[in-house]
């Protein structure tokens, strides 16, 4: 049962999507209802994962391989470890909450939730894959769901963004593309595991020179997909033009393939780069927390507030990454998930508004809290988790990175723990404007939540209290994963004992 | 009894949860017995634990305990668990004790409020934080209880949402309380680093056995740097200088806020960080000098503030900042045990100033602009009697509480060689009396300066408020009876009490000091000294106020212009505006949004980008559907292959 579970659940979205094309178009209701279904049974269907997992074994689990093409040598391999475990719950956790709010959607709906379900299966499909070329095919697979849902359900300035956007993330990936080609080349394998373990078998495969250009090259794709300072200019428009789902799902998950490409890819293949470039990373990390914040102080616009927000939340990621020791990388690693969570659930509620107002400007908004106190008790809670406050969910991420990037440079710890300061800064101005004051007559009778927005929020509320108090049950599972990535950045002789004997005993 | 010690914070904590839950649809009864039951309760189990801890062996103490892990990754971990020992339990009886009062008070003083169950739930939910605070065994812990009552005061302090002030004023006291955690947050970083974890005992543990550092800057360790960031830390919570500008404003909070968070509790956290840290600090004689230099300042400049301030409840706000550079004071000189001394006794004289402030102002309609006031004493009289006594206590007038507590500290600052410090801190204690009395003597006394109609509205506040009023005051006046010094004949039993805690330290700080042991006669003639300074600010105010009530108006007009710049706060808030809020949004705005995001990053990519639709218009002629003209291009593209296998 177990030997194909990570199959059925990168594909269900699919085979749901197919389900939703047999549906009349005029049937919107149904059709929301089904895909909400699809959804909650795909969470349903990935939450096994989580207790299946061992996390005392470092290598990948669930593993399934399959001949895909012959010549070149592809294959279908998929699994999961301490790092994409997460991921992929974050993924089935928020598309449900994706459907629930994109209900007031009315333009081609069939279509609309189609794409979301395609998009979900594509997510998943990168998280699970092991086989560069697969990777890549899952990588350029999920940009076009994405970029048809800002482009055709997006607002204003929709195509812009649209473009923006798939230009961006083409021009880093077409690089990444070229770089996978000539590391087959290379070493005649596509495999991730194989790679893995011939990198150390055959210390001096690579010249350090190409280990460069190779390491550059998929970093560029990652550093726009984060994004990093200064590739992060499409993510603030794309975020604005976005409907909600989007921007959930392109904040709370595909900014996380950045981060989660650099862990799996670039610091396992190309070690000595990695350690080469980090000091420059660093610092363009600690720009992106210090420049995110400030930036974010002066945004009229929510949704771009919460943009730049995200740049400087990213930025905690990378330089805890690129500090590699165990604390910070686990940190990392909980805060891609926890950035998730409370991003997630900031821009749920900058929808709630939008669809009540159609406007995403701050200064149209003031004394919420006194027609809607439930919103704005969640809109407070949203911005609490996110500027990390102690027994939430976002302190525990930046705390334990901060702390392990203190051992490794103490000047980036300082620096980073400035930003800290700022996001109070940015983020509770946000909120006294939003809820705080006289409320205007346009304002006055806004409803508060429905019943609807209530099983939206309840869940991420939930979890943004016990990601914050129980971080451990999470942490733990990363911890193998953790010291093995950093083994495999630090050691050249390390064996993936494990993950190459179960692959040996299933082939 | 003692393996009940959770019970102490979960109580307020259900509390809070239940109300802000629910707290929507309940009676207006049924939200203050919740309120106030589960604080009350809270404090007969913290007294049920002080009686099982005083019946405990020595090496007993201090009581771990360890419910859950709260963070865990690689070698770092966080345990969920208590620390208790005289020390903590000391803040748990002050907290719990005093809080309840207050929260008794509130029943009266917000019982003509709307949203009454949001203001007992973030009470509550401030009061557990607090309590996490003082019991945590761990300064990881301690840093949740510390954000913790940070969010509560921002909570509160905008309590009143939709006078922007308020809103603004909550804001306010949040990000400065940040600015002094990221010295805070650093301290933790650096704390691991150094001992590998954040736990109380092997913190302490491995810090006790390593030598203590020098005194001068350039030679100073780990440990001073450590002590100076968690100083850092202690002045944004305790509002200390340069970052206290955050306390006054907080006065937009209801006044048991005020009471509560910004008097008798949360302020004091920074003393009590510090005094759980006087091992670190004892090693690191330079940060503790830090302490009490800017406790000594603060403690001055705030006084000088005050003398001219005419909100009632502003005047308490400096008057805090300034005791609270008194505790400050009493840690840096190594008295730890005057510091929590005060502490204590300012919880209760400082707590009792507030609520019946409040009262005054519930009597007065609101009013709190004490130029309106005047000749209230008969109309309130348990008002009056009770802020009176806490009066005589803060002034320190001889036998009450205040009296005791400050006068160990001013005679620790004397005995350890500071005269300078002692000297401000002596004209600061003659500050004090003045604005208070000048304070008692412009509410209670003289002319009233209302109008009659306002003057027949004005009635005592109800049983509810004069009840805690009148138990604060017994504290206010007899609180300090546990700390007697010997050379009045008493037996400092609270000293005694705290001595375990502090003894090393205390030992420590003697043997790198240079002590002079001066004689009782000494200690009781500074003590006749600081009492008649303390009387003489008194007459000063009484001839100001009562005798002559043109002479400060007269003094004003002379002085204008050192009178405008302690009306207006030294500046200081126009000055942070100039030169940080002001420079950092331009930057912002200007600089990284408009011209580096915007133009040169955005620019550069449209650029890219219309440079690339350029290109694709030129490829577009080459496909121009003439067959002869791609005819040609495939001859000049065989062409260009063959010539370069030709020449290669």
């Amino acid at each position: 049962m177990q030997h194909y579970w990570l199959t059925l659940i990168t594909f269900f979205p699919l085979l749901g999507a197919l389900v939703l094309l047999l549906f009349p178009r005029e049937a919107a209701e149904k059709i929301r209802r089904a895909a909400l279904v699809v959804a909650l049974v795909e969470f349903g269907l990935s939450l096994p994962l989580f207790f299946w997992f061992d996390a005392n074994r470092s290598g990948m689990q669930f593993l399934e391989r399959y001949v895909w093409i012959s010549n070149p040598p592809i294959h279908y391999q998929v699994g999961v470890d301490g790092l994409s475990l997460f991921l992929i719950l974050l993924t089935t956790f928020l598309t449900p909450l994706a459907v629930l709010a994109s209900w007031p959607i009315t333009h081609r709906v069939k279509e609309f939730f189609v794409l979301l379900l395609v998009l979900e299966a594509g997510m998943l499909g990168v998280f699970v894959a092991l086989d560069l070329f697969l990777f890549y095919v899952f990588w350029e697979v999920m940009l076009i769901p994405m970029y048809l849902l800002i482009g055709i359900w997006g607002h204003q300035r929709r195509f812009y963004a649209a473009i923006k956007f798939i230009l961006y993330t083409l021009a880093g990936s077409l690089l990444m593309l070229v770089a996978i080609i000539w590391l087959y080349i290379q070493t005649g394998t596509f495999d991730l595991l194989a790679l893995y373990s011939l990198r150390y078998e055959m210390p001096g495969l690579l010249s350090l020179g190409a280990e460069r250009w190779l390491f550059l090259a998929f970093f560029l794709a990652f550093a726009i997909k984060i994004p990093l300072f200064p590739f992060h200019t499409w993510l603030p428009d794309a975020h604005v033009e976005a409907p909600t789902a989007g921007s959930v799902l392109l904040a709370g998950v595909l900014l996380k393939m950045g981060a989660y490409g650099l862990l799996r890819f670039c610091l396992p293949l190309f070690p000595n780069a990695t350690r080469e470039f980090a000091p420059a990373i660093s610092a363009l990390a600690i720009i992106g927390i210090l420049y995110g914040a400030l930036v974010a102080l002066v945004q009229p616009d929510m949704k771009k507030l919460i943009a730049f927000s995200s740049i400087a939340h990213m930025g905690f990621i990378v330089l805890g990454i690129m500090a590699m020791n165990v604390i910070s990388v686990q940190g990392a690693i909980y805060q891609m998930l926890s950035h998730g969570i409370s991003t997630a659930m900031l821009f749920l509620l900058a929808g709630m508004l939008y669809d009540r107002r159609h406007t995403h400007l701050i200064s149209e908004f003031g004394g919420l809290a006194t027609p809607m106190p439930v919103l704005s008790s969640f809109l407070l809670l949203a911005c609490l988790s996110s500027l990390g406050l102690p027994l939430l969910n976002g302190f525990v991420g930046e705390f334990l990175i901060l702390l392990g990037v203190f051992e490794a440079n103490v000047v980036h710890a300082a620096l980073a723990t400035f930003g800290v300061v700022l996001a109070a800064v940015y983020l509770l101005w946000m909120y006294q404007r939003v809820a705080f004051g006289q409320v205007s007559d346009v304002n006055k009778t806004l409803p508060d939540v429905s019943r609807r927005e209530l099983a939206i929020l309840i869940p991420l509320a939930v979890l943004v209290v016990w990601m914050g108090v129980f971080s451990p049950m999470f942490t733990r599972r990363m911890e193998s994963t953790t010291k093995r990535i950093l083994f495999q950045a630090q050691s050249p002789h390390y064996q993936l004992a494990e993950s190459v004997d179960t692959l040996e005993a299933k082939e | 009894m003692l393996d009940f010690l959770w019970l102490i914070p979960a109580l307020p904590l259900l509390s809070a949860f239940v109300l802000g839950v629910v707290g929507w649809r309940l009676s207006k009864r049924a939200i203050c017995t919740l309120g106030v039951g589960s604080v009350g309760l809270s404090f007969a189990a913290s007294l049920g634990m002080a009686w099982a801890f005083f019946q405990l062996a020595p090496e007993q103490i201090p009581i771990r305990s360890s419910y859950f892990t709260w963070l865990a990754a690689g070698n770092f971990q966080v345990e969920v668990g208590f620390y208790l020992d005289q020390l903590s339990l000391l803040m748990v009886l002050v907290v719990t004790g005093v809080g309840w009062l207050i929260h008794i008070y509130s029943i009266g003083y917000m019982a003509h409020e709307g949203g009454t169950y949001r203001f007992f739930a973030y009470m509550n939910l401030f009061t557990f934080f607090m309590l996490l605070l003082v019991l945590a065994g761990d300064y990881a812990l301690l840093f949740v209880g510390w954000e913790g009552v940070g969010l509560c005061s921002y909570l509160l302090i905008g309590f009143y949402f939709l006078r922007d002030s308020a809103s603004d004023a909550g804001k306010k006291a949040f990000i400065v309380n940040r600015l002094g955690d990221f010295g805070f947050l650093l301290a933790l970083f650096l704390l691991f680093r150094t001992f590998g974890s954040l736990d109380f005992d092997i913190v302490f543990g491995r810090a006790a056995v390593l030598p203590a550092e020098s005194f001068s800057p350039g030679q100073a360790g780990v440990l001073t740097a450590i002590a100076l960031l968690l100083l850092v830390g202690a002045i944004g919570k305790s509002a200390q200088l340069p970052l206290y500008v955050w306390l006054p404003d907080a006065m937009e909070g209801p006044t048991p806020v005020s009471a509560l968070i910004h008097a008798a509790t949360m302020v004091t956290a920074g003393i009590y960080m510090i005094a759980r840290s006087h091992i670190l600090f004892a090693h690191a004689p330079l940060a503790l000098a830090a302490v009490a230099t800017i406790g000594c300042l603060t403690a001055f400049y705030a006084a000088t503030i005050g003398l001219v301030q005419t909100d009632i409840k502003k005047v308490l706000a400096y008057s805090t900042v300034s005791q609270l550079g008194y505790m400050f004071l009493g840690l840096g000189v190594g008295a730890f045990t005057a510091g929590i001394f005060h502490l204590m006794t300012h919880a209760f004289f400082k707590a009792l100033l507030f609520l019946a402030a409040g009262s005054v102002i519930h009597a007065m309609n609101g009013q709190q602009d004490i130029g309106k006031m005047g000749a209230l004493r008969r109309k309130i009289p348990y008002t009056y009697w009770t802020f009176l006594i806490a009066t005589l206590a803060i002034v320190g007038v001889p036998g009450f509480s205040g009296f005791f507590s400050k006068d160990e500290i001013l005679w620790r600052t004397f005995e350890t060689g500071n005269q300078v410090l002692w000297l401000l801190a002596l004209v600061a204690a003659a500050l004090t009396s003045f604005y208070m009395f000048r304070l008692v003597f412009l509410v209670f006394h003289g002319q009233a300066r209302y109008t009659p109609e306002t003057a027949r509205q004005i009635r005592e506040s109800p049983r509810v408020m004069t009840w805690p009023l009148v138990a604060l005051a017994v504290l206010a006046l007899a609180g300090g009876w546990v700390g007697i010094p010997a050379a009045l004949g008493g037996a400092n039993r609270l000293a005694r009490f705290l001595e375990p805690v502090f003894a090393s330290s205390h030992a420590l700080v003697q043997a790198q000091g240079q002590t002079i042991l001066h004689s009782h006669e000494w200690e009781l003639a500074l003590m006749g000294l600081t009492a008649l300074l303390a009387a003489t600010g008194m007459g000063v105010a009484y001839a100001f106020y009562i005798l002559n009530p043109e002479l400060a108006n007269n003094l004003a007009q002379t002085l204008r212009r050192p009178y405008q710049v302690l009306v207006r706060k030294y500046y200081v808030d126009e000055l942070y505006f100039a030169a940080v809020v002001r420079p950092l949004h331009w930057l912002s705005e200007r600089v990284f949004w408009q011209a580096v995001d915007v133009r040169i990053v955005d620019g550069a990519v449209n650029a890219t980008a219309s440079r690339a639709r350029d290109l694709g218009r030129w490829a577009r002629r080459l496909q121009s559907g003439n067959a002869r003209s791609y005819a040609a291009w495939v001859v000049v593209g065989a062409v260009v292959i063959l010539s370069y296998f030709v020449f290669s």
